[in-house]
């Protein structure tokens, strides 16, 4: 696989990020010259964990928190599972939990196996979407009970870039004294948090979707909020996550967060901007498709669009011929025979959840490559329809 | 990344024979768009020879393709010769598929039936069939045909080869008993082993000597080895290898690939199997 120069049109940045040129360039003197280990006496090691602690402040900033409340994990995933598993400890009479029908597998499947996890069997209640994919909030607020232990909500939908009002989700939560957490992987670095004015008890989020590293992840903890470690062993991170720090990736997530900090207006505008470009540009060009996800309350990076009448991998791999990376919501490309449980959810017809792509853009994506794309795509899927039994033509 | 071999590709990428022949005298119209692939494949047939196949195909690179090697294999056969092709002769054309991608191939051989059955005026038997997963709309005479043809062992290849079962999973049940009734039919057996959830210590002996000395012991002995039941603890089942089994480097393999795989298929799917050494 070709990268750099631009020979690869990158669309696919809610799956994973190029790693930025200056998080590289903060992380590699830790896999060189400064290898030592931060729990050390010697000065050599120590001031690796100097590095560390600067990493901690940088990303407790971009989150706006506290640094003790910001443990290192692996990833979101990590995350997510001590997260949960840290609020079922702590409220041991409850047996109820809720949450979405929308969820990243890391929560959904999480959920879906708690007795396996916990020993005791919950009763998981799962919100329903509308056709845009958004919540109904009286249907939550019925939802929470004496019984339940926590609410897991996402921030940010990873497939339709839709947006969450977890501010006053964590609210009501609060308000009832249940704990509320968080999979803000795909939110974090694309949408101002500011963790200390709101009622989140629990957030996980993960290096490798804004420009750092993969194997390095979040688990954000409100102050006074019960955890339990998931990895026991030393002493490192407080004693809330053992092992030995990934030292490298954590000082690169550091630096990534820092970058997210800066690049936060230009997400917001110039990156929006060509997403919409690119949205607009294919709804106007390619008759019989449509959006998924609500317009409005969206990532700015995000765009998933639905061919009618022709398959996603399909659609992938002739992108592919061109160098253009996003992904599908088909089943063909996850393995399973049925399209995403995402669109699912969402009610996307079946006409249409098989033929969605989602377009995710970052900083690094340019005009030329919007024009590109919006070049190739109306033959691509205007060719595929030449050959589909059901195309009822143009 | 799906892992396609290049005739794949480079059939999905220049699929030969695309379109719909007007007056085709034989039509097969299989899959939905629910299914998420179909394929309907058009023959032009003189004297019961097809002298021109034509498919338009909704599905993924390896449904294009397998529409396109199928159009490819029959043009020029004659209908009694093309009624031959099997779901393993399209996917041999195209070197081969995923596994998870074999259904593809099976679409393909169910269109070139229903083309042959229509040219012929005739009702597909498979048609008739009871449906047993809902989700795909995939009949009991169908999965226990896919059983047959290809040699099936377990529900996760039944539903790799005919997606039934790939939906909600609720005819996972149904699956196995109709697997282990295709399977026992096949061997000429006729005592079906009905899975238990709760066993008695000696009728879960009494099952794993019945699986051992049916299916597993004359495998074995076709390649010189044997097999011997030491002892079962809980789910912990000790077994001796014998005969060249013994000096086999493969034999760990055996152990978990094979036996233990089968007796969970067959008896009790918590089983675990250990070499007494």
């Amino acid at each position: 696989m070709t990268t750099g120069e631009n020979s690869v049109v990158y669309m696919d940045n809610n799956a994973t990020t190029m790693v930025a040129p200056e998080v590289i360039e903060a992380m590699m003197p830790f896999l060189t010259d400064y290898y030592g280990n931060p729990s050390s006496m010697h000065t050599f090691g120590g001031q690796v964990g100097e590095a560390v602690s600067k990493a901690r402040a940088d990303v407790s900033q971009l989150l706006g928190c506290d640094v003790e409340e910001v443990t290192f994990t692996s990833c979101g995933t990590e995350s997510d599972s001590t997260a949960i598993l840290s609020a079922l400890r702590a409220a041991p009479d409850k047996r109820h939990i809720v949450t979405t029908r929308v969820e990243h597998p890391a929560i959904k499947n999480l959920c879906e196996n708690i007795s396996s996890f916990t020993g005791h069997k919950y009763r998981v209640t799962r919100l329903k979407v509308s056709d845009e994919g958004l919540l109904d909030l009286d249907e939550y607020v019925r939802a929470l009970t004496e019984d339940t232990a926590i609410v897991s909500v996402m921030w940010a939908n990873n497939e339709t870039g839709v947006v969450f009002p977890i501010a006053e989700m964590a609210r009501m939560a609060k308000n009832r004294g249940i704990l509320f957490h968080t999979d803000a992987v795909q939110a974090v670095g694309k949408i101002p948090i500011k963790l200390k004015e709101l009622d989140i008890d629990y957030l996980s989020m993960s290096g490798h979707k804004l420009h750092a590293p993969k194997g390095v992840g979040v688990l954000y903890v409100k102050k006074g909020t019960a955890y339990v470690p998931y990895m026991s062993g030393g002493h490192q991170e407080g004693g809330r996550r053992g092992g030995t720090e990934n030292v490298a990736s954590i000082v690169a997530l550091g630096r990534a967060c820092r970058l997210a900090e800066e690049m936060m207006e230009e997400e917001n505008t110039r990156v929006k901007r060509l997403r919409d470009k690119l949205e607009d540009g294919l709804l106007a060009s390619i008759p019989r498709s449509l959006l998924n996800g609500n317009k409005e309350n969206r990532l700015p990076n995000t765009s998933n669009i639905s061919f009618e009448f022709v398959e996603g991998e399909a659609i992938l791999l002739h992108m592919n011929r061109f160098n253009i990376c996003a992904s599908s919501g088909s089943a063909c490309t996850s393995g399973s025979l049925e399209p995403s449980h995402v669109l699912r959810a969402m009610g996307v017809p079946f006409t249409a959840a098989h033929g969605s792509i989602r377009f995710s853009l970052s900083i690094y994506n340019t005009e030329q490559e919007i024009d590109f794309v919006l070049d190739k795509m109306p033959q691509i899927i205007s060719d595929l329809r030449q050959m589909s039994p059901f195309w009822p033509g143009d | 990344m799906w892992e396609y071999t290049d005739t794949v590709t480079e059939h999905f990428q220049n699929p030969r024979n695309v379109g719909e022949i007007p007056d085709a005298q034989g039509t097969g119209d299989v899959g939905s768009l629910a299914c998420g692939d179909a394929l309907k494949l058009t023959l032009k047939i003189e004297n019961d020879c097809i002298v021109d196949a034509k498919f338009k195909t909704f599905g993924c690179a390896s449904a294009i393709a397998s529409s396109s090697a199928l159009t490819e294999m029959v043009k020029g056969m004659k209908v009694e010769d093309a009624e031959k092709i099997t779901n393993e002769d399209i996917a041999d054309f195209l070197g081969g598929l995923p596994k998870e991608k074999m259904h593809c191939s099976v679409m393909g051989r169910e269109a070139l039936e229903a083309a042959i059955a229509d040219y012929r005026g005739l009702v597909l038997p498979s048609a008739e069939g009871e449906i047993v997963c809902e989700c795909f709309g995939v009949t009991d005479i169908e999965v226990s045909r896919a059983v047959k043809e290809s040699n099936l062992r377990s529900v996760e290849e039944i539903t790799n080869f005919t997606k039934a079962g790939g939906g909600c999973g609720k005819c996972e049940d149904k699956l196995r008993a109709l697997l282990l009734e295709t399977v026992s039919e096949d061997l000429k057996t006729v005592p079906v082993i009905k899975k238990a959830k709760k066993m008695t210590a000696l009728q879960k002996i009494k099952q794993i000597e019945e699986v051992l000395d049916r299916e597993i012991r004359p495998e074995l002995k076709k390649d010189g080895g044997d097999i011997e039941l030491i002892d079962v603890d809980g789910d912990f089942v000790t077994v001796s290898l014998r005969g060249s089994c013994t000096s086999c480097t493969n034999s760990e393999t055996t152990l978990k690939e094979y036996v233990e795989k089968k007796l969970r298929e067959l008896v009790l799917d918590s089983l675990i199997v250990e070499e007494d050494k």
